[in-house]
């Protein structure tokens, strides 16, 4: 495998300014926040402790971490699922309705995310589209209990990460060779056979890619339990945020996102490696 | 021989343009077909047709009697080669041929019998656990002929296969697909817009413009007797000389070109009577000399204007004193060694041809 090398002197200098941002804006905090997890909520007379990490097997935390982990992993499986049809009907339309569909998976960036997610009472709380829907067409006689739920709370965390999800997996479909799909017609191989033996492989790169900018969000995220959430459904998020904003017990709340950042890391890390033979094989024969 | 697939009155419509236009052709079994024109004469699009990427809009397509509009393409016995090859990034040699096998349900025992005995017709023997990408032009060629061939279609479509390929590698996977052909009886249908390629390999050559074939034949035929001004002019190089009137004589036709040009042929009175006649000769045709021409032969005064060397030969571009332009082919060497009989720009010299020598066109 070949490689740009740089040359070092020149390739120093271009480099810098990203790194004193980086130093700046990622490691800082994430190292004060390493340093804070091991403190009596910052107060440094009493030297340095563990307890904020044993606070964590508190079975109440233990619960949310393991609930966060599944939200994360279910909204994850589901945007997939929502996601890889809609990014293989994009990649493949006729160049325009590709132009304004893509545009379409862009469009609810421009509202903010906190009124987007609002905007879900008026479809999911008792008064909304779905329960008067229902009552109308006489399905149910009392509006159904939608918000505040858990499963109000995956739909959101879907809802919110799903597009990021479908545009990687447009770039690697639009990667994609089209006459490998007629080759493969060609050969015999139907509508469905195609999808799964060609397209799905071509287009894992994508779909790889796309797992991982849903699942470290929906992991950490605060907002949407927060609003469309119960007591049942808090996340690990909440539980940070309300350490930092509530509590006030900052160096609780810094153990409990440190532990998140590990979680992160070795979850990704385990299913990069998973991927590994694949994600060499395109780099190396595509 | 007996006709395998019918084109009958195919047609193709992109908006308004006809890329294909009322196309009738018979191809016959174990044929090695070629449909040859310029880029965008819709030669691709009937390929495109009979494999069922593209639907046409009228006509039919008629495989051993029965019409394969209606058969979607992935049930059709027919295999494409790529110009693009398109093989499978992902998979590997064997699992690349093995894949319309596989699409078809055979029993591995079977696919891995097969697909063996492929690889070592292609000679890609021991490449089984490679990868597309680790593999040159002319492997990735063979093993795209070997995905398709395995399959035993009853037609195999090629679509400027060698078109990617380097000069030498070109020239010899001419010979070597002429010869698998021969070999394993399944009809090919080439495509290319080059002219040599068509003429080394095919059984019989269509040559087609703007959506219609021109004319069909063996190769001899397209090269030697092209029945209109565009094949002639594509299969090889041909001067044209335009003419204003033809006069029957007892000695044959005189020619009267539009340049004040008169001369005598041997050739016979095309049969139907075609308004706008046009004489063509091929540089190889024609020879320059310092003696005047004999009684067999037409000759006109001229003078060399240009000498474009290619090494064997040298086409020199010579101005009559009429203004007609001819290109005449020289050759350089000869059986018996250099040729002396050389030439320079600026000389005065005879351009001479045999009065049976050259075709009358429509234009």
């Amino acid at each position: 495998m070949t490689r740009f090398r740089f040359r070092l002197r020149e390739s120093t200098a271009l480099i810098l300014p990203p790194y004193f941002f980086l130093a700046i804006f990622f490691i800082l905090p994430v190292l004060i926040i390493l340093v804070l997890s091991f403190s009596h909520n910052r107060d440094w007379s009493q030297g340095v402790t563990l307890k904020n990490y044993l606070l964590i097997f508190d079975p109440l935390y233990l619960k949310v971490l393991w609930r966060s982990v599944v939200f994360a992993v279910i909204a994850t499986l589901g945007s997939l699922l929502i996601g890889l049809p809609m990014a293989y009907y994009i990649s493949f339309s006729d160049p325009k309705r590709k132009v304004l569909l893509t545009l379409l998976v862009l469009v609810p960036f421009w509202t903010n995310f906190l009124v987007r997610i609002f905007a879900w009472f008026t479809i999911l709380g008792r008064q909304g589209l779905i329960n008067s829907g229902l009552l109308w067409l006489g399905v149910i006689q009392e509006p159904l209990h939608l918000l505040h739920s858990s499963g109000a709370v995956v739909l959101g965390l879907i809802y919110g990460e799903l597009p990021f999800m479908i545009l990687p997996i447009i770039a690697a479909m639009d990667r994609m060779d089209v006459s490998l799909l007629e080759a493969a017609t060609n050969l015999g191989a139907s509508r469905f056979k195609v999808f799964q033996k060609i397209v799905l492989p071509l287009a894992s790169p994508g779909i790889i890619a796309g797992a991982i900018f849903v699942f470290i969000p929906a992991l950490g995220s605060f907002v949407v339990p927060d609003i469309l959430g119960g007591s049942d459904s808090f996340m690990i998020g909440n539980t940070i945020k309300n350490q930092f904003m509530t509590v006030r017990d900052w160096s609780f709340g810094s153990s409990l996102s440190v532990v998140l950042m590990i979680m992160v890391l070795l979850g990704v890390s385990a299913y990069l490696r998973q991927g590994k033979d694949q994600a060499l094989t395109f780099g190396d024969y595509l | 021989m007996s006709s395998l697939l019918e084109l009958r009155g195919l047609t193709k419509l992109f908006g308004d343009y006809p890329a294909v236009k009322d196309l009738d052709l018979t191809i016959n079994k174990g044929e090695f077909f070629c449909l040859l024109g310029p880029s965008g004469c819709g030669k691709t699009t009937t390929l495109r047709m009979i494999a069922g990427f593209d639907n046409p809009d009228f006509g039919q397509i008629i495989l051993n009697g029965s019409d394969l509009v209606s058969v979607p393409a992935h049930k059709r016995n027919i295999n494409t080669v790529f110009q693009s090859y398109a093989l499978f990034p992902h998979l590997n040699i064997f699992d690349n041929i093995a894949f319309g096998l596989r699409m078809h349900g055979k029993p591995e025992d079977e696919i891995s019998d097969r697909v063996h005995a492929m690889l070592k017709t292609v000679a890609l023997e021991g490449f089984e656990n490679r990868f597309p990408g680790r593999l040159s032009g002319g492997q990735q060629q063979r093993v795209t002929l070997a995905r398709a061939l395995v399959n035993k279609p009853e037609i195999l479509l090629l679509d400027e296969p060698l078109a990617a390929l380097d000069e030498k590698l070109r020239l010899q996977m001419q010979v070597e697909l002429a010869n698998l052909q021969r070999e394993i009886g399944i009809t090919f249908i080439f495509i290319t817009h080059n002219q040599e390629e068509a003429l080394t390999m095919a059984d019989r050559i269509a040559v087609m413009e703007a959506g219609q074939i021109e004319q069909i034949g063996i190769p001899d035929d397209i090269y030697l007797r092209p029945t209109n001004r565009f094949v002639a002019n594509f299969i090889g190089q041909m001067n044209f000389i335009d003419l204003d009137r033809i006069e029957e004589t007892s000695e044959g036709l005189l020619l009267h070109s539009l340049k004040d040009l008169s001369f005598l042929t041997a050739l016979a009175q095309p049969d139907e009577a075609v308004e706008d006649l046009v004489f063509g000769i091929r540089p190889e045709q024609v020879k320059l000399s310092r003696e005047a021409p004999t009684a067999e032969e037409i000759g006109f005064k001229a003078v060399i204007s240009n000498e474009v060397y290619y090494g064997d030969s040298s086409i020199f571009v010579v101005h009559l004193e009429q203004g007609q332009v001819l290109s005449i082919m020289h050759q350089n060497y000869l059986p018996t060694g250099i040729n002396k009989d050389s030439y320079q720009e600026g000389e005065q010299v005879y351009v001479c041809w045999n009065k049976g020598a050259g075709s009358l066109l429509p234009k």
